[in-house]
């Protein structure tokens, strides 16, 4: 394999010895690869697998200053048995929330196989000082969270103060412990593909199990082009440590379309070994009665009023 | 990733996907057992005839007409007749009401002409759908544009129309090329007498359909199907004013000698060997995405498409990995289902041929590459191939395969990119991928091909011309040069 160019001005990293190239992204044509793949016909029994994979692979997520132990009791009844009429839709991989109602999620989902996720480092902004950050994090595992979703500095970032990025990155990394680490890059505010495919990289090097689109906080968020450029790293990092790290899908995912044409663009670029919940996440909140819906159709052959899915 | 097993009791993930077929509907077409020839606004019963096939599978799917010396004469004669008695007198925005019209009902038939289009030619779906259809119809919304504004296209020239002209179209985009032949010479005022690709007359026979609900006047445009013999009778009627020719190097060389010191006008659009050249700045993965539509868009059957690839060397080996990854994703097999990217080999004999070189290309040495894939049994397939270890000199990297396969060379500098890309008898299209600007300009500039895409490649629009440099034909088409054949000057 021939060898990366210099990194850019700023980059100078700590970075593992084999990470690729940082190399550049085309916009255009990035957006055009997403938009073709989003044309995929995906129908009957492979619609079926696809929607119970979506299921699988969801962070059911709720993420309110107004979310109450009342609410959360609910969304992880929901998480654990989506579809009370048919027992044989999975649970979700994972429920959501921030880290004051982790307490009422690990009461509520012990046994069930479903893992709980909190988010933390000053959640969303990450706009705080990195002892907190850090702090934040670590108190979110000792109060039972098994997955970990930070943010990174994106001031930070977008100052070219990438190593306060990185070095953030690996103290949270060594805070949650043994607790899966996800990063979210909030895409949308990074402004281009290129900025996504660095911070993407950084993050790999840094050491996260998982590399997340957005917080879901800000209206650009998981958009088929940014999924495809995050994949593509996780696809170089891949191919030239063998490091295999996971990648979420997060905010803007509403419809089970969409969320097939996501798992489409994962299918295509990183393979079968990425359709896994160990691998491969969706974070959303209003996704799941629609997957439901769209089940029952296929099982039915007809859709059925939203009436019949719990809100919840 | 040893934390996830600490919760063993989530279920197992099956992880096989297969997409289930996914095949558009047949029943939008309804083809008729037997097709005569489009003459003067009826069809005329054909004395000789042949049947033409899907290439998928072989199936039979109507018997055409093997239009004779006669029956080219009949529809010059009724070409004549239409361009004469008030076509070309016609104002030119009245011209352009049919035009618009005839644009408008191929969209609103889009479906029909797109699986027609990949049943008779092999091509996926989803490009007849994307590609084909939307810019056949872009072409007549574009030359209807120009049809009333020809003094401004060419100020104190006086255009006038040529009179009648002899159409000659490949097979690999027969109703596309149809409407980048018909729309601008009927915009300028002439008549047409049109021979698709003998292997491909089904859509423009389908067109003649349109031509009718657009209501255009008889003898404007006349379709006669048929094999060389059709086009050589085309080419040496006396009363043809215009020939327009798409196709072979070597039949647009005879045709160009035949038409020598007739006075006839002719363009030439032929075979190319377009280079695509990657410098190691480019943004890579979107570079592959750039190759791969260069060269298997269409199973390669494009006259401009990127069949010699430049890699720099500092990047070779990353890029052709990546190329090779991308390559198992392709989905070969029926042209109908709407996921598949790479459908049918057009004929019997273009197989031949593919396999012919391709033979010769792993004789001479070259590292053969194609991805798993299992070809129908039946119909003419071949999958998408890449050779590397090519040299300059071998025939893969100089003849024109016109099918799915891609030669890799390696250069070290611009200067060597441009003097490779170059060291070819054709000069139709070249790629430049860098995320230089001004390198894209100092290539452009050195590039002795028609058309250059910069971070992009087989980009077709209508406002642009398209044409060859060299063996790869001369006359524009497309643009605002496209009229320019169409049209003769007082001067």
């Amino acid at each position: 394999m021939a060898q990366a160019p210099a990194l850019p001005t700023g980059f100078e990293l700590p970075l593992e010895p084999r990470l690729p190239r940082i190399g550049s992204v085309d916009a255009v044509s990035l957006e055009e690869r997403a938009a073709s793949l989003a044309k995929r016909s995906i129908k009957k029994d492979s619609k079926v697998f696809a929607l119970e994979l979506a299921i699988r692979c969801m962070d059911l997520t709720t993420l309110e200053g107004s979310d109450t132990p009342g609410k959360i009791s609910a969304l992880c009844s929901k998480a654990v048995r989506p579809d009370p009429s048919n027992p044989n839709v999975p649970s979700v991989a994972a429920i959501c929330v921030y880290e004051n109602l982790v307490p009422t999620c690990v009461e509520r989902l012990k046994g069930t196989g479903v893992h709980i996720a909190a988010v933390a480092t000053g959640f969303p902004s990450g706009q705080y000082p990195t002892d907190l950050k850090v702090a934040d994090a670590r108190r979110a595992v000792e109060l039972g969270a098994d997955e970990v979703d930070m943010v990174i500095d994106r001031g930070a970032f977008l100052s070219g103060r990438y190593a306060k990025v990185y070095d953030e990155i690996v103290q949270v990394k060594e805070a949650v412990g043994s607790a899966h680490l996800k990063v979210i890059l909030e895409t949308g505010e990074l402004g281009t593909y290129d900025n996504v495919r660095r911070a993407s990289l950084l993050a790999m090097a840094a050491g996260a199990d998982f590399i997340k689109t957005s917080t879901g906080k800000i209206p650009s968020a998981a958009t088929l082009p940014v999924s495809l450029c995050m994949l593509e790293a996780v696809r170089d990092v891949y191919e030239e440590t063998g490091r295999a790290v996971g990648f979420k899908a997060a905010g803007g995912v509403r419809v089970a379309k969409n969320a097939i044409q996501h798992l489409v663009l994962v299918h295509e670029t990183l393979g079968p070994d990425w359709l896994t919940p160990d691998r491969y996440r969706i974070g959303a909140s209003s996704l799941l009665n629609d997957i439901l819906m769209q089940l029952r159709k296929e099982k039915t052959g007809r859709y059925q009023s939203p009436d019949y899915f719990t809100l919840d | 990733m040893t934390e996830l097993d600490r919760k063993q009791d989530r279920a197992p993930v099956p992880k096989d996907w297969t997409y289930a077929p996914a095949p558009e509907s047949r029943d939008v077409v309804t083809l008729r057992e037997r097709y005569g020839h489009f003459i003067g606004g009826e069809w005329i019963e054909p004395t000789e005839t042949y049947e033409t096939i899907a290439p998928r599978d072989e199936e039979t799917l109507a018997t055409v007409g093997q239009a004779t010396a006669e029956d080219v004469d009949r529809a010059v004669a009724a070409a004549r007749g239409a361009f004469s008695n008030g076509w070309s007198d016609l104002p030119g925005s009245e011209r352009a009401k049919y035009l618009f019209r005839i644009a408008r009902i191929l969209q609103e038939r889009a479906r029909e002409f797109a699986v027609l289009e990949s049943l008779n030619g092999g091509k996926p779906i989803k490009e007849s759908r994307d590609v084909d259809l939307p810019l056949a119809a872009a072409h007549f919304f574009y030359y209807a544009g120009w049809a009333d504004k020809l003094e401004y296209a060419f100020p104190n020239r006086q255009p006038r129309p040529v009179g009648v002209a002899g159409q000659i179209i490949p097979w690999n985009f027969p109703l596309l090329m149809l409407s980048w032949k018909i729309a601008p010479a009927l915009a300028c005022g002439n008549t047409v007498v049109l021979k698709p690709a003998e292997t491909t007359p089904l859509t423009a026979l389908l067109f003649c359909d349109v031509v009718r609900q657009a209501e255009l006047p008889p003898g404007v445009v006349n379709i006669v199907t048929g094999d060389g013999r059709t086009g050589a009778a085309i080419v040496e009627h006396p009363d043809v004013d215009k020939i327009a020719f798409t196709g072979s190097t070597e039949v647009g060389k005879a045709i160009q000698r035949r038409l020598a010191g007739t006075g006839k006008k002719l363009t030439l659009e032929l075979g190319g060997k377009a280079a695509n050249i990657v410098f190691d700045d480019s943004a890579l993965d979107q570079a592959v995405e750039g190759i791969v539509n260069g060269i298997y868009f269409n199973q390669g059957h494009v006259c401009c498409a990127g069949s010699r690839l430049f890699a720099q060397e500092s990047i070779y080996e990353p890029l052709v990995e990546k190329l090779k990854r991308r390559l198992e994703t392709l989905r070969v097999g029926d042209p109908l289902d709407k996921n598949t990217d790479v459908g049918a080999i057009n004929s019997k004999m273009q197989l031949d041929k593919i396999v012919e070189l391709v033979e010769a290309g792993k004789a001479e040495g070259a590292e053969i590459y194609q991805p798993p894939c299992n070809l129908p049994e039946k119909g003419y397939w071949f999958a998408p191939t890449v050779f590397t270890n090519v040299a300059q000199s071998y025939r893969i990297a100089q003849e024109e395969i016109f099918g799915p396969v891609l030669s890799v060379l390696t250069f070290r500098t611009p200067e060597e990119a441009v003097e490779k890309a170059n060291n070819t008898p054709y000069g139709l299209s070249a790629g430049v991928w860098t995320e230089k600007g001004s390198r894209i300009l100092w290539m452009a500039q050195r590039m002795r091909a028609g058309v250059v895409w910069a971070n992009t490649f087989n980009r077709f629009d209508p406002t642009s011309p398209f044409g060859g440099y060299k063996e790869s034909g001369f006359g524009r088409e497309g643009g605002r040069h496209g009229l320019e054949p169409y049209l003769s000057f007082d001067e």
